[in-house]
């Protein structure tokens, strides 16, 4: 923005003024005014949660080779800040499923995501994490998300790395503007989450316990599956 | 030199000979297809062909290249384990393919499943090998020392690389065979 030198050399003038005390009243309002950008927490969170994503260092297949160009300076995912690969997914907030993924990988697969803190994303990369792809045989899994929540798909075999990128930059989206549009509505989650979320303080031990029953009891009540009310609530309490 | 197959075809039929003398009615066929001299042999006489083209001095085939099953379902009989040998000092190479009957159709037993003599003791590379048969064709090779599913989980059922098992995967929809599901897109 352009600044002309009269403008600067009043706003000058004025911010001594206002730190010498003097400004008060309308002129003080204006100032503080002009200052101020109005937003929710919320808002301003996932704005920074969508803009810090680490992604998990997880190669499954022939994807990974376009999924390690990500980070070259040419395509540079740094320019999204999500450059940060953690080798660990206890650090890691998006977990690239950039393969295929066969029926010995699935529970290795759903062990990582179950270890990633919330909250947490997931792209599906390429036709094989999607839908099985080419693979259409005994060994590999049609499909990520039939055995976990997948927020993203991003089509092609393999897909550029660009392509990623709008994937990813759709992924940002969802998590700046509505988060709740992720799996945890299609998968009817919503409360699930890993983290405490109550109406007033911290999270006790008791409110988690709380949380825990309801979850057992909405289980409970869609049916199928009473026996287990004893065991402690997955994480989903879709099953 | 170069493409010359050794050992040639009297050459196998000298083998085939040797081995007969050893063990009468071994070897049911000699075979020299695609550059590859094969012996076919019944599968109790596997372990005795092996031995003998490993051990007797003028021949020497001491490595085990390759071991794997296949399964030409409509024929019988049905199952072959195909070993692949090597004499390292001359670079001959000669193919040594076992024909097993599936007892499923003998006894109408569908669980029962075909058997051949281990060849771990003669060449320690075939417990992998071995494993790998077993896994996906479920052909049982007696005196194994660890027989259990090497690639496939350890739960799974089934014999995955037999013919007559479902490929799997889930039908997908295409312009050419939308027609057989009319009004799909409701």
């Amino acid at each position: 923005m352009e600044v002309e030198r009269e403008t600067l050399r009043g706003r000058q003038l004025r911010a001594r003024d206002l730190l010498r005390g003097d400004l008060e009243g309308k002129d003080l309002e204006e100032y503080v005014e002009e200052r101020l950008l109005t937003t929710t927490l919320e808002k301003a969170l996932n704005w920074g949660r969508a803009n810090a994503v680490f992604p998990m260092t997880f190669g499954l297949a022939c994807c990974a080779i376009e999924q390690i160009s990500l980070v070259t300076s040419r395509y540079d995912i740094a320019r999204f800040g999500a450059e940060a690969f953690r080798a660990t997914p206890r650090q890691a907030d998006l977990l690239i499923l950039s393969g295929r993924v066969s029926i010995k990988m699935a529970p290795v697969v759903r062990r990582v995501y179950d270890q990633m803190l919330e909250p947490k994303w997931v792209m599906a990369m390429g036709a094989c994490s999607s839908s099985g792809g080419m693979f259409a045989n005994y060994a590999v899994v049609q499909g990520a998300d039939k055995f976990m929540p997948v927020d993203i798909h991003v089509p092609g075999c393999p897909p550029r790395p660009e392509a990623v990128l709008h994937g990813f930059n759709k992924l940002q989206r969802l998590v700046r503007g509505k988060p709740d549009l992720g799996w945890r509505q299609r998968y009817n989650a919503i409360g699930t989450e890993e983290w405490a979320r109550f109406e007033s303080g911290e999270p006790t031990t008791e409110a988690i316990e709380r949380a825990a029953q309801a979850v057992r009891e909405q289980r409970d009540t869609r049916g199928g599956s009473a026996g287990v009310a004893e065991e402690p609530p997955d994480s989903w309490g879709t099953s | 030199m170069g493409n010359q197959l050794m050992p040639d075809a009297p050459g196998l039929e000298l083998i085939a000979q040797g081995i007969e003398e050893g063990r009468e009615g071994t070897v049911i066929e000699t075979s020299v297809e695609h550059g590859k001299a094969t012996l076919i042999v019944r599968p109790d006489g596997v372990l005795h062909t092996l031995s003998w083209l490993r051990d007797t001095p003028d021949q020497g085939y001491r490595f085990l290249s390759s071991l794997h099953a296949a399964d030409y379902l409509p024929a019988t009989p049905r199952f072959a384990v195909h070993y692949e040998l090597l004499c390292r000092e001359r670079v001959e190479r000669i193919n040594v393919k076992a024909l097993l009957e599936d007892p499923a159709d003998t006894n109408g037993d569908a669980e029962k499943l075909p058997e051949l003599g281990s060849c771990v003791d003669l060449f320690p590379t075939a417990e992998f090998q071995e494993r790998e048969a077993y896994d996906f064709f479920g052909i049982v090779f007696r005196g194994h020392p660890d027989l259990r599913r090497i690639a496939m989980p350890e739960d799974y059922v089934g014999w995955p690389q037999r013919r007559d098992f479902p490929i799997g995967g889930e039908p997908v929809l295409y312009t050419h065979n939308e027609i057989e599901a009319p009004r799909w897109f409701e």
